[in-house]
């Protein structure tokens, strides 16, 4: 690979870099917080990218007018690969990770370091994540005898169980865990997995063991499921503090 | 209530344009392929590029079965999550080869190696990245002149206890505060320890000899932009081939075997050990998962947190592309067993 090929990948890298940090793509791969990581780097590669190619019209002119190439150092080969990543940004886009990863990953339940008090809204907005905690670990205390909303994606088990997943991130989507709640109640009849739902219910003691790890996975007692949008940025990022 | 069909957020495989005309249109490209008998990589690149979107739906299509497309996802997220942090790690070891003297370097390290190494071990602690950030400072850093068992030390302990790492770690472990003395203990010990050995046993040849272009006859700024380019390209390529296995193995390989490993001590450990070099994460996320590995006993997950930062596929690759094969080959397995061993004896002091 010469130069110029050098620095059109090196282009199109930090161009597809600040694509992916200026729409909210980036949040299907990273956190929030890598946001301006992701756009001073795409921004130095594209200035890595306009100084070869300025040095090297420089250089052209200093040493050989015709414009022939002197004694160049070819890269490896292994930076083709380079257009690999590229490709599967701009092209492909690939979505958030889904119900495949769910379900062949045991639920990352952790135990909450406390449990605030939940505001008097009804029905309440909770995260996925809060309401397992609050269910598995504080046995529901904040919970009874209110009407909770949970808003992730269905995951359909081997045997049939549906779970309401939202995958927890801490970085980046290569160490996404899943955290389950299973439903039961007024379910929906036809169960389309990787459907985002808003499920409007209500606590129940019911427990269940995620047949992959041996994890808890809590129960929600459904009075509706209704079909969204999925959120801007797919992951649970409440574990980053 | 029915719930309708298709996710949102599947890519949709309807109303994509370039379906007419693209068997003609590839066709003419290929051709021109053979005419020019000196092809060039531009001309390749080019070539490549227009055949890649005009084939775009048939690839997406073939993408759309759930495991590629999880693989896709933790690919890209892997390459897009490390960019950055190489990016910085270029930066540093550019203004290295650049603006920082070789005499300043012989001038902070004590002269004696064998005091350079632990010297090199804790400057660790003030590169606040991930690993992939260490692998093209510590090029560098042997580029100028510091002796190579340092630069090793400085390779194998920045990633693991620098402060964002440490604080993570004590994030993750709530319960366990002493879970992040072992850490940076027992990712110290490794990292002077593979120092020392390499005075003791390693030789400069294995070390491939800098593939850099001399900076003679250039400007500051030509020589640091033309070292920037040639690592990312470099190591990027490298990071690529990682990414690629890491990606692999997190969408192929069941869950349920690491069930069956976390009841026996031995095994565990082992385990965890291999699954650091396989997942490839980011150092700075891995005490979260290690956090989520419950059924592990401390000592399996302290291995996991040591092995991770220092040796795994990602790393690996990029060490071969920037040391050399015949170091790599030579380095990765030493780094791992001498990790295994110095965390099981750190656990069993301090957990």
């Amino acid at each position: 690979m010469n130069r110029q090929a050098q620095s059109a990948v090196l282009f199109l890298l930090g161009a597809s870099l600040l694509h992916a940090g200026t729409t909210d793509l980036y949040l299907r791969y990273v956190k929030q917080g890598l946001r301006p990581l992701v756009l001073v780097s795409g921004a130095v590669l594209i200035a890595a990218a306009v100084a070869t190619v300025w040095y090297e019209r420089k250089r052209a002119r200093r040493h050989n007018p015709d414009g022939a190439q002197g004694h160049v150092h070819p890269e490896p080969r292994v930076s083709w690969l380079l257009v690999l990543p590229l490709l599967a940004l701009i092209l492909v886009a690939p979505p958030a990770l889904g119900s495949y990863s769910a379900t062949r990953t045991g639920t990352a339940l952790q135990e909450p370091l406390a449990y605030p008090a939940l505001p008097a809204a009804d029905p309440l907005p909770l995260s996925v994540v809060d309401y397992a905690g609050r269910a598995v670990y504080d046995h529901g205390r904040t919970l009874r005898h209110r009407q909770v909303q949970l808003t992730g994606f269905l995951a359909l088990d081997r045997d049939g169980t549906p779970y309401l997943v939202r995958m927890a991130l801490n970085c980046c989507a290569a160490d996404a865990q899943p955290v389950k709640v299973a439903l039961t109640g007024e379910v929906p009849p036809v169960l389309q997995p990787d459907t985002w739902l808003r499920i409007t219910g209500t606590y129940t003691p019911r427990r269940a063991e995620d047949p992959v790890n041996g994890g808890p996975i809590p129960f929600i007692e459904v009075t509706e499921a209704k079909p969204v949008q999925a959120p801007k940025d797919p992951y649970d990022e409440s574990w980053n503090g | 209530m029915a719930i309708t069909k298709a996710a949102p957020q599947k890519t949709g495989e309807t109303g994509e344009t370039g379906e007419t005309g693209e068997t003609g249109e590839t066709g003419e490209t290929g051709r021109a392929g053979q005419e020019g008998r000196h092809l060039n990589s531009p001309l390749l690149l080019t070539m490549l590029m227009v055949v890649l979107v005009l084939l775009q739906s048939p690839i997406r299509r073939a993408l759309s079965a759930p495991v590629m497309q999880s693989w896709t996802t933790v690919f890209v997220a892997v390459m897009v999550q490390a960019l950055p942090f190489l990016v910085l790690g270029v930066l540093l070891s550019a203004a290295i080869a650049v603006f920082v003297p070789p005499s300043f370097f012989a001038r902070a390290l004590p002269g004696r190696p064998a005091l350079a190494v632990p010297v090199a071990g804790a400057a660790g602690a003030v590169l606040p990245g991930c690993e992939c950030a260490s692998v093209p400072v510590a090029g560098a850093l042997v580029r100028r002149g510091v002796a190579p068992a340092a630069a090793l030390t400085f390779l194998l302990s920045a990633p693991a206890i620098n402060p964002i790492v440490l604080t993570a770690t004590a994030v993750a472990f709530p319960g366990n505060p002493e879970m992040v003395l072992a850490r940076l203990v027992a990712s110290l010990l490794v990292a002077c320890a593979m120092g020392w050995l390499w005075l003791r046993l390693g030789r400069t040849d294995w070390l491939k000899p800098p593939s850099h272009p001399s900076h003679d006859g250039q400007s500051k700024g030509e020589a640091f932009w033309g070292s920037v380019r040639h690592d990312v390209m470099h190591a990027g390529g490298f990071l690529v081939v990682g990414a690629m296995a890491a990606a692999t193995l997190k969408a192929m390989a069941p869950e349920s075997w690491l069930r069956a490993a976390a009841d026996n001590p031995v095994l565990s450990v082992l385990a965890l050990a291999i699954l650091a070099v396989v997942l490839s994460i980011c150092s700075e996320a891995d005490a979260f998962v290690a956090a989520s590995l419950s059924q592990f006993s401390l000592t399996a997950r302290l291995t996991f947190l040591v092995v991770g930062p220092m040796i795994d596929l990602k790393l690996f690759a990029m060490q071969t592309g920037t040391f050399g094969r015949a170091f790599a080959l030579r380095f990765a397995p030493a780094t791992f067993t001498l990790a295994v061993v110095v965390s099981v004896l750190t656990g069993w002091v301090i957990l």
